[in-house]
């Protein structure tokens, strides 16, 4: 990868020497055979269920219209970062990520059915089929969104820890950017403000390599993480291949910010297999065999899955059937997705204003609407 | 009734809600120490404490964004822009998450968040300081668009703005902080979307807004006096949601109709009014639709031309006399 070497790439040796400890970090040992195969059926659920988008994606309905429109941002690869941070929420931790978040939905505990839908643009989507795949939201898991302009969701994530802090709860809000996001203004104004307010608020950096075909080295300078440190900010790195080593390293800046109401920023260290989004050709910024060498040896899944077969967790028959069932998940939310009706015209100018929706409890007079 | 300023007005506004609702948080640059950039906020820190009254840094995207998150979590921030002419730098936080975060979670999603401040031109400080973004506000569905032109009415809105679900954005004017009017002791609501007829008139109306409404209403004694030409003066108070009927009725007596707006002419408010008079009108009016906008090209500092390129009061009695010939 043609990322920044020095300080990241001693990390990542030393990490990898280390890797097989993280399974014995207090959250990791803690965790029973059946917490273990969740995370690693969650990993491949998200794996299952946007191979499936994929392909609806690429193919056309019954009608032979498009299944799903705009962009389909994959997050295949970087799934152990979302299942990692998200199996650490209790009841007060809250999320907050960009476009590339079907991870992260799935990982919160959404259904797939609904989000499946929502790439179909039907009105039994997560958002109505008003948001699409970049705008999952889901505030009933604390799900904030789900949000297409880069950066700009990271001052929100500040406010829910603003909010937190307000009232008095014990909790934490998750800010996830990718590598590209560090250089937007509003992200370095929200460092500023969680720490100068001491937020309870985790900035995640999940670092793939590229905005868009943009190499870490051609975009940033210095380390990415480190920018934390010119805020005052404690920040840390780990790799994004082994869900153990996410949650390991997130505990600590989770503990953090829920016990001493303190942020901090985490550069994790991942890969996406697919172009940015399905548009991207792929051929312009980096190469094949980098591809390969990652999914050879890093795949998240691949990597959960050895340790769990190690560990003497799973059984091969186990395997199989966590496989099966995600499978057929992904395809029982393609037939759901497509059996779903679209919103209608009507649905439209529905869910603009609260105003307008409780017509009842309306103070407001005049026309909010135009034509 | 006592009199007293619009600035006060508002104060007064800020502190009841603060003191009716515990989740109303204040926050801005210089609101709390320093009282206020324009002392609107002025004691509010005394009385309400740090927690309640918060000073930020000069970091309008960060700390509006800050504000959206939190009102997403229930909390009702009313942000204090230390001029609407700074929401530039916190323009994707304004008008893409406050203003969509309602839509594209399917209604799942609330942000009752208020973002106040004024804005206006006529203090000689330049065109990046001079700016009237309520025409750019106001296009985008999901945000609510208040511009208050007097002491009562700033009061009242402002209580109704911190109440409301959606966002609303509040647009003050630095040199209607020190006018006076009577504002009743205690405590009313003016509703959001509703004009006020600011005088009855028979033979034109002039639909206005903002400071506008002063010099609209200033120009139509003159033209009462020395032109015997009576003169409806209505104050739309919020651009949106729109009292388009109280509009149309008048138009509907008048039969002709003068837009005052002090903004640059191209898709204004004015523009979209017009649009809807000739729409639901067509047939009331005796000519066409004219309209009185501030001069088109960036707000020129030196100050006795500035006052020319914005509307005043002669240039309304101008328009009026064009607009009756
Ligand atoms: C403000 C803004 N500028 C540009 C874009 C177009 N864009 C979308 S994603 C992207 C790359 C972002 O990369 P990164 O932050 O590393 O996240 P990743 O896609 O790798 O998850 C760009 C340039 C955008 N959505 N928003
Ligand atoms: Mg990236």
């Amino acid at each position: 990868m043609s990322k920044k070497p020095s300080a990241i790439a001693d990390k990542k040796a030393e990490s990898a020497v280390k890797a097989t400890d993280y399974a014995l970090a207090p959250i990791n040992a803690s965790l029973s055979p059946t917490q273990r195969i969740e995370l690693y059926r969650t990993m491949l659920r998200i794996r299952r269920f946007e191979e499936r988008s994929l392909r609806a994606y690429q193919g056309k309905n019954s009608t032979g219209g498009t299944n799903i429109g705009g962009f389909l941002h994959l997050y295949i690869g970087q799934e152990a970062v979302a299942v990692g941070c998200c199996s650490l929420m209790g009841k007060n931790d809250h999320v907050i990520t960009a476009y590339r978040d079907h991870g992260h939905a799935i990982a919160v505990g959404m259904d797939t059915k609904p989000l499946m839908a929502e790439l179909f643009g039907k009105i039994t989507g997560c958002s109505k089929g008003k948001g699409g795949s970049m705008h999952y939201f889901a505030p009933d898991k604390n799900f904030w969104g789900g949000h297409g302009i880069v950066g700009g969701q990271i001052p929100l994530g500040t406010g829910l820890a603003y909010a937190l802090k307000y009232q008095g709860k014990k909790g934490a809000a998750m800010a996830f950017m990718g590598d590209g996001a560090v250089n937007q203004g509003a992200v370095h104004e929200a460092y500023n403000l969680a720490s100068l307010w001491n937020l309870p608020v985790v900035f995640v950096i999940e670092n793939n390599g590229y905005s868009m075909g943009t190499s870490q080295e051609r975009s940033s300078a210095g380390e990415l993480a480190k920018r934390a440190e010119g805020y005052d900010m404690a920040w840390g790195q780990c790799n994004g291949h082994d869900v153990y080593e996410v949650r390991a390293t997130m505990d600590k800046h989770l503990t953090l910010a829920r016990e001493k109401s303190r942020p901090s920023t985490v550069e994790i260290d991942t890969y996406r297999y697919r172009g940015h989004s399905v548009a991207d050709p792929d051929n312009t910024y980096r190469t094949k065999a980098e591809v390969e060498e990652y999914r050879n040896n890093k795949d998240p899944i691949q990597v959960s899955l050895h340790k769990l077969l190690a560990e003497g967790v799973l059984t091969e028959a186990l395997v199989e059937k966590i496989d099966a069932e995600a499978r057929a998940e992904a395809e029982s939310a393609a037939e759901f997705a497509d059996a779903s009706p679209y919103p209608t015209p009507d649905d439209i100018q529905k869910d603009v204003y609260w105003e307008s929706d409780h017509p009842s409890e309306r103070k407001s007079e005049g026309r909010l609407f135009f034509d | 009734m006592p009199q007293i300023t619009y600035r006060e007005a508002i104060r007064h506004a800020l502190a009841e809600e603060l003191t009716r609702d515990p989740n109303v948080v204040v926050m801005g640059e210089e609101v709390a120490q320093f009282n206020g950039a324009y002392k609107v906020t002025e004691g509010l820190l005394a009385k309400f404490g740090p927690t309640r009254i918060v000073d930020t840094p000069i970091s309008e995207a960060g700390f509006i964004g800050l504000g959206v998150g939190a009102s997403m979590l229930g909390i009702r921030p009313v942000m204090e822009l230390m001029f609407w002419s700074f929401y530039s730098v916190a323009f994707d936080q304004i008008l893409n998450n406050a203003a969509n975060v309602r839509y594209m979670s399917g209604g799942q999603i609330n942000c009752p968040i208020v973002i106040r401040g004024p804005a206006n031109g006529g203090t000689n400080v330049g065109a990046t300081h001079s700016h009237t973004p309520e025409n750019v506000l106001a296009n985008h569905p999901g945000v609510k668009v208040v511009v208050p032109a007097t002491a009562y009415d700033a009061k009242g809105l402002l209580k109704s703005a911190i109440r409301d679900n959606d966002p609303v954005f509040f647009l003050e004017n630095t040199i209607l902080y020190g006018d006076k009017g009577e504002v009743p002791e205690g405590e009313y609501v003016i509703p959001l979307g509703k004009a006020d007829v600011k005088r009855v008139g028979q033979d034109i109306t002039i639909v206005t807004y903002g400071r506008c409404v002063i010099h609209s209403l200033k120009a139509a004694e003159v033209l009462e006096k020395e032109h015997r030409i009576s003169v409806e003066v209505i104050d739309l108070r919020t651009i949106r949601p729109l009292d388009f009927d109280t509009v149309l009725a008048s138009v509907k007596k008048t039969n002709r109709v003068l837009i005052v707006e002090e903004q640059k002419p191209f898709a204004s408010v004015g523009t979209q009014l017009a649009y809807m008079i000739q729409r639901e009108a067509f047939d009331d009016l005796d000519g066409p639709i004219h309209r009185l906008a501030t001069v088109d090209a960036p707000a020129i500092y030196s100050p006795p031309v500035e006052t020319e390129q914005l509307p005043n009061p002669g240039r309304v009695i101008k328009a009026v006399l064009a607009a009756m010939a």
